[in-house]
């Protein structure tokens, strides 16, 4: 399907020029700089053809490729005090998160539902990455813990979709706090006995990172995402070191222990199955 | 020698002229020594003005300076001031011991417990010593393990809590940095033991509440707790490290802020001037505040403990936000 992107695209281009060509029908692999045609790119789940590039998917996509088709119901999440601080920078808080809203069409940077994974139940929370780069503040917080909660109620699992550039500065202290809060919802969930899984998508960094994601029972992180707490400029900046090959990227972690796997996206729904499948198994027939 | 931060310069001069006088009246006649004395007690009553003007209405940039004041008790001073028999315990058992959190067990007012800290040293070579308070994850770990120790020997467990953050390294990514924090969170909130937190200089970030998650929060009244700093924020949100200013009156990381935030549970009076001009008393003022704290948390038991601390954390912008 290559000659789709490497002729017609040039060809386009220097026909209509380049705003004329809409903006939402390629878009640049920004890994190996291919053009990819939106459609395809789509059915690829979003991942290049060309160099095998993970590009980012926008929440509520990701429960469409990871829950059964037909299976789910979004939860409509708990709302929270919004710009408790009055935060201004450059821009009123407020204003961010209007703009995020209407750009994206979500409330917050998360996304719930229930429903099953290859015919097993589950809770699916998907961190959005789209709206104020996936940081968390006290609507995901409160989100996570409500997600806990209802896998808890349903007696299923818990998988989380984590990505996130860290914590939502805007609200200050408060979004610090939501690291403690959603640790308690694992806990919450741990002491249910059901499986708390994380996958960890580009990018989950900072607190989210040092919070929940980290005490996932398994823990599986898609091919090439960047993982950390600390940013890589702030640690280049403080130990004046050029930084290692690969660092922090999901194949880096699996090779210091810190993940379980890396899985390639199209193979993310079975193998949640499977896992799922096998965690809980001993849990029904106790039950 | 004292050190002076940017706007406590009036004080510094007027203290200056007062050991100035001082000098003088040794070999001056008694004459002169009067009206001396005289000169020295009307100049330091007017630093104690002073001084209760400018730290009664301190902005949150200036409470941060205070907050990282180089003469400002540290951890170990607390445990130094407030803990006998104290024994440090070391190592998180899988690769070293970071100095930078320290930990151990000791007796606090008679009473058994276990201490955590993050130390950022006194002079420059504690400072290095302790990596400037910046905990790699075997800081965390230990933590952990202090923490699931004192829940198997019914030790209540205080933590005193000044770092900047975690320390952002190479070697602290590559030997699960986030992992730690997160399992020293978890720790904290499993505990089945009283765990009382102060902020007793900078509470940053992951790196603080990694060992804050407790059932009672104190701040001293000039300490500051927040989730980036504010030349970070100011480097993030306004393109602009010299912004900081701006950075810290909007992150409310006062210690007042996050009383009204009801983020923490109290705020602990400091000496006048700030506790570095007064280490002892603020030693002992801090001691006061972990005691009363501690009282009615021994009453209940690990379970009840434990629920309590849950839902204290999950309450967080429930009743008290919106
Ligand atoms: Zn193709
Ligand atoms: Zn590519």
């Amino acid at each position: 399907m290559s000659w789709l992107t490497e002729y017609v695209r040039p060809k386009i281009r220097t026909l209509l020029g380049r705003r004329e060509v809409p903006d939402n029908l390629w878009t640049q692999c920004p890994s190996c700089q291919q053009m990819l045609f939106a459609a395809e790119l789509e059915r690829h789940r979003r991942v290049c053809h060309h160099c095998g590039h993970h590009l980012r998917v926008p929440a509520p996509q990701r429960l469409e490729w990871t829950l059964d088709a037909g299976s789910y119901t979004r939860v409509e999440l708990p709302k929270v005090a919004a710009d408790p601080l009055r935060f201004r920078d450059t821009k009123r808080y407020t204003d961010r998160l209007r703009e995020a809203r209407e750009k994206t069409g979500l409330e917050d940077a998360l996304v719930v539902a229930h429903g099953t994974i290859g015919g097993h139940k589950a809770v699916v929370a998907v961190m959005a990455f789209e709206f104020i780069g996936g940081s968390m503040g006290a609507a995901v917080g409160e989100g996570i813990v409500a997600a806990a909660k209802l896998a808890v109620l349903q007696q299923a699992p818990l998988i989380v979709f984590t990505a996130s550039g860290g914590a939502r500065m805007q609200e200050g202290a408060i979004s610090l706090m939501q690291m403690p809060r959603t640790v308690a919802a694992v806990q919450m969930v741990r002491e249910a006995g059901l499986p708390f899984i994380t996958v960890l998508t580009d990018p989950t960094t900072g607190g989210v990172t040092a919070s929940f994601t980290m005490l996932g029972d398994v823990q599986i992180a898609e091919p090439g995402a960047e993982i950390g707490f600390a940013g890589a400029r702030v640690i280049e900046q403080t130990v004046r070191e050029k930084l290692p090959e690969g660092f922090q990227r999901s194949e880096y972690l699996l090779a210091h222990g810190i993940l379980d796997m890396v899985t390639k996206r199209a193979d993310l729904p079975a193998t949640l199955a499977r896992v799922i499948g096998l965690l809980t198994v001993a849990h029904q027939e106790a039950a | 020698m004292r050190h002076f931060l940017d706007f406590e310069k009036p004080i510094a001069e007027l203290e200056a002229k007062i050991e100035e006088l001082r000098q003088m009246s040794e070999p001056q006649g008694p004459e002169g020594g009067i009206n001396i004395a005289d000169e020295v007690g009307r100049l330091s009553a007017k630093v104690e003005r002073e001084l209760r003007g400018t730290y009664a209405r301190l902005t949150p940039w200036q409470k941060t300076q205070v907050a990282r004041h180089p003469d400002r008790p540290k951890a170990t001073d607390y445990v130094a001031g407030l803990i006998t028999e104290f024994t440090p315990l070391a190592g998180d058992r899988a690769f070293a011991d970071d100095a930078a959190i320290v930990g151990g067990i000791g007796r606090f007012r008679g009473r058994a417990v276990a201490v955590l800290g993050t130390e950022k040293g006194s002079d420059t070579e504690s400072r290095v010593a302790h990596n400037f308070g910046m905990s790699r994850p075997e800081g965390y770990r230990k933590a952990r393990r202090l923490m699931e120790l004192a829940g198997r020997f019914n030790l209540p467990v205080l933590s005193f809590v000044d770092t900047s953050g975690a320390f952002p390294g190479i070697d602290a990514e590559a030997r699960g940095q986030a992992e730690a924090i997160a399992r020293s969170i978890d720790a904290c909130l499993a505990a089945p033991v009283p765990l009382v937190a102060t902020i007793v200089g900078e509470g940053g970030s992951g790196g603080a509440i990694a060992l804050a998650a407790g059932d009672a929060v104190l701040m001293l009244e000039h300490s500051i707790y927040s989730v980036i700093s504010p030349e970070g924020c100011a480097a993030i949100l306004w393109k602009d490290q010299a912004q900081a200013a701006a950075a810290a009156e909007a992150l409310k990381l006062t210690a007042e802020d996050l009383r009204r935030l009801r983020l923490i549970d109290r705020i602990i009076a400091e000496p006048l001037g700030g506790a570095h001009r007064d280490p002892q008393a603020a030693v002992a003022a801090v001691g006061d505040a972990i005691a009363l704290a501690l009282a009615p948390l021994a009453e209940l038991d690990g379970t009840a403990l434990r629920a309590r601390r849950r839902d204290k954390f999950l309450a967080i912008g429930h009743d008290t936000l919106i």
